[in-house]
């Protein structure tokens, strides 16, 4: 069981990673148009985008 | 890939290029509202259609709150963006730039930091307490309560303080609140846990229901700021939207201006029913409604050289203001009253989440205190006492009940804004839901105007014109409209009299533009013409009306015009229940006998003549196109073109609520099962862990599920 001593420490520190991940999306403002940035991910850089249509 | 095409944009052009520059925050930047706006392809077309402008420098696009934020070239202004934006087939307005700025969320991100804290540590902890559950001996699992405790108490010391904060606060009142019993709770359940874990006695350790006990209040607590933030933001839009251009007086005629160039001194034209945009000096007798201001609803009299403050609607005659402050001095203290009048919402209405609180602290303080009691008695153990006490606190807090509203509420509010309603009262989803007849005001709301105009000499023309400028009636704007180019005539003592017309003096002659039997007639002094209306409903009306009847909601009509006219069109729209020749003061009244019959009313009005009867209303709404003193009667106000939204708004309140009834129900049985049980002191941590998130997470499923 003298693995926990390594494998706690571990797990905690990879979730504190998450942790800090989330605040930095938090702090730099990635929740402020999430239906624009889903729909972004449908436009092409240099193609016309045409809207279908009916 | 096909991008689906929406409403908004079918009228779109191929674009070329979109601009994906992200806009810098230090420039100054314009917001214009783009209310139709949908999908991806509307994206890109408004973006490629701003590229192409030489004054715009940098254009982003934001879906969610519908608006694009532009960084102009120096030295220009929107007007040219507006215009492409409107040939392209967008509709687009200016927003105030000002009026937006509050909209800056420190508190949601705070409370989110919070609920992310409070989640990893829950995270790490319930991965420890499965091993504890799962019979780990004994060294381990003292090292386990104590690696829990490492981490659970500093991340509670952070993320529960809005639930100490609270409570302490209304201890010191002398008052109990909704936190209380949660603060108590987590403090308990720390402190004992503690105790256990130095005393190493291997009994259980509440750590794990602490935090998520933290952390699903913390999610409900950020929902409910949502939908609160949504309707403060819905209030600071329509300010926004209504603000910034103005009629300037000048020494040649009168011209359109943005707001914010007024100077003290300048003299500025307001209808009837506008709003003053700056403060300033009415030049003659007036009345005014300053119900955004204040929330009182009588209007008040104004001598001439009576101060007119920002915000406040000008009512019954056309008034000349000249300004005191410029805009921004007078913005601030106007916003800052309608944002406040926007939450406050309607006092006399109690929402379903108040109910609940004021019957839930003193049900889970007196169980908890009954089973501490009892074992106490019993038992005369007092360390088993108040395990029993903290596990039943622990238990039946309210987390599922915390979610159960602000979720759905959350959910539904999102939905309408994506449909284009937005609701200004928090309380107007549970009011809706209330409605079984709709009201529905025939000019300007189920119609427009469209004057078809006999030949009219220049003289006529001109006093027309001048008539149909100080109204704000949709016929005089029509009217307006299709005059527009003419010289206006130099009017004396102009009044608007809601209902009946605008009358005034013409070289010292009487003159008016009254209601007659068909429709508008202009009365000279030598003779009278008729000016024929057309009026067009608008589109999607009827399917509206059949959709409301076929939803079992009762639709009536009301309107000053002649019944003979109003019978027409109801004919055509398929409403059988119509008031003709009603007076603006009996809309109220006959808004009012409908309540007493016991019907909940939903008034949908747009103008000078409807703002009583909109607040008198159990709810209500407005087009986005009505008068500024209707939309701030009103409950919410619909954007876009149509009015096919109402019935969608209506069974989508009905929804909610049911939802609403159902979380509480699910959050109730819930605690049946699980108060017993704490009570009679079989309750462990795992059970606590397994009810607690499964029944929020339930609730959450429930209020987003389609």
């Amino acid at each position: 069981m003298n693995i926990l001593i390594v494998l706690i420490p571990v797990s905690i520190c990879l979730g504190a990673a998450g942790l800090i991940a989330c605040l930095w999306t938090l702090r730099s403002g990635q929740y402020e148009d999430l239906e624009g940035d889903a729909a972004r991910i449908l436009l092409e850089d240099d193609m016309c985008v045409e809207g279908e249509e009916g | 890939m096909t991008v689906a095409a929406c409403p908004g944009c079918i009228a779109l052009a191929p674009s070329v290029d979109t601009a994906r520059k992200g806009v810098p925050d230090t420039e100054a930047a314009v917001y214009l509202a783009l209310p139709q706006i949908r999908c991806a392809a509307c994206i890109a077309g408004v973006e490629g259609v701003l590229a192409k402008l030489p004054s715009v420098k940098a254009a982003r696009v934001n879906l969610s709150a519908k608006r694009v934020r532009l960084v102009l070239a120096p030295g220009c202004d929107a007007s040219t963006a507006l215009q492409a934006l409107n040939d392209a087939g967008f509709d687009a307005h200016e927003l105030d730039a000002t009026a937006l700025r509050p909209a800056n969320d420190d508190a949601g991100r705070r409370l989110l930091a919070r609920a992310a804290v409070a989640g990893f540590a829950m995270m790490n902890v319930m991965a420890i307490s499965v091993a504890v559950w799962s019979g780990a001996g004994d060294v381990t699992r003292v090292m386990f309560h104590w690696v829990s405790a490492v981490i659970a108490l500093p991340a509670l010391a952070f993320s529960a303080v809005p639930f100490f904060a609270s409570a302490w606060g209304a201890l010191r009142a002398g008052r109990v609140n909704m936190d209380v019993p949660i603060a108590l709770a987590i403090l308990l359940a720390a402190a004992t846990s503690l105790y256990e874990t130095f005393a190493a006695r291997g009994a259980h350790t509440w750590f794990d229901a602490a935090l998520s006990l933290t952390f699903f209040l913390l999610v409900g607590r950020y929902l409910e700021h949502r939908a609160r933030a949504t309707a403060r933001s819905a209030a600071a839009e329509l300010t926004a939207l209504e603000l910034p251009r103005a009629t300037r007086l000048t020494a040649t005629g009168r011209e359109t201006v943005d707001v914010a160039v007024l100077m003290p001194d300048d003299r500025i034209a307001l209808a009837a029913g506008a709003r003053a945009p700056v403060d300033g000096i009415a030049e003659t007798a007036a009345m005014v409604d300053r119900s955004a201001l204040t929330g009182e609803a009588d209007p008040v009299a104004l001598a001439a050289g009576g101060l007119v403050c920002a915000g406040e609607v000008i009512l019954g005659a056309p008034l000349t203001l000249r300004a005191t402050h410029r805009a921004e001095d007078s913005t601030l203290r106007r916003l800052a009253a309608l944002v406040e009048v926007a939450e406050t919402g309607k006092h006399r209405y109690s929402g379903i989440a108040d109910r609940a609180a004021r019957l839930y602290a003193p049900v889970v303080h007196g169980l908890a205190a009954v089973a501490f009691a009892v074992w106490w008695a019993l038992t005369g153990d007092l360390h088993h006492a108040i395990a029993v006490a903290t596990a039943t606190l622990i238990i039946t807090c309210p987390c599922a009940l915390a979610l159960a509203i602000p979720a759905v509420t959350a959910a539904m509010t999102g939905r309408l804004f994506r449909a284009g309603v937005l609701l200004k009262s928090p309380t107007a989803l549970e009011r809706l839901a209330d409605i079984d007849t709709v009201v529905f005001d025939k000019t300007g709301t189920l119609t427009e105007g469209v004057a078809v105009l006999p030949a009219l000499d220049p003289g006529a023309a001109s006093v027309a014109l001048s008539l149909a400028q100080a109204s704000h009636h949709p016929a005089s704007r029509a009217l307006a409209a299709s005059l527009a180019g003419q010289a206006p005539a130099e009017l004396r003592d102009v009044v608007e009299v809601a209902g009946k017309g605008v009358t005034a003096l013409w070289n010292g002659e009487p003159v008016g533009l009254v209601r007659g039997e068909d429709g508008p007639e202009l009365h000279l002094p030598d003779r009278c013409i008729p000016l024929p209306l057309t009026e067009t409903p608008r589109p999607g009306t009827a399917a509206l009306i059949a959709a409301l009847r076929a939803g079992g909601w009762q639709v009536a009509m009301v309107t000053g015009d002649t019944s003979a006219r109003a019978a027409a069109l109801a004919a055509k729209l398929g409403i059988d229940q119509i008031h003709a020749g009603v007076l603006p003061y009996e809309k109220v009244d006959l808004v009012r006998g409908m309540t007493e019959q016991g019907r909940r009313v939903l008034m949908v009005g747009d103008g000078l003549n409807d703002t009583a009867a909109l607040a008198a209303a159990h709810a209500s709404l407005a087009p986005g196109s009505a008068l500024d003193a209707a939309r701030v009667a009103s409950d919410g106000v619909i954007l876009g073109g149509t009015l096919g939204t109402v019935a969608q708004t209506l069974s989508l309140a009905r929804r909610a609520r049911s939802r609403i009834k159902q979380n509480l129900a699910l959050a109730a049985a819930y605690n049946c099962v699980a108060i017993p049980v704490a009570v009679m002191g079989f309750a462990t941590p795992l059970m606590a862990a397994a009810v607690m998130s499964s029944s929020s997470i339930l609730v959450v499923l429930n209020a987003l599920r389609r």
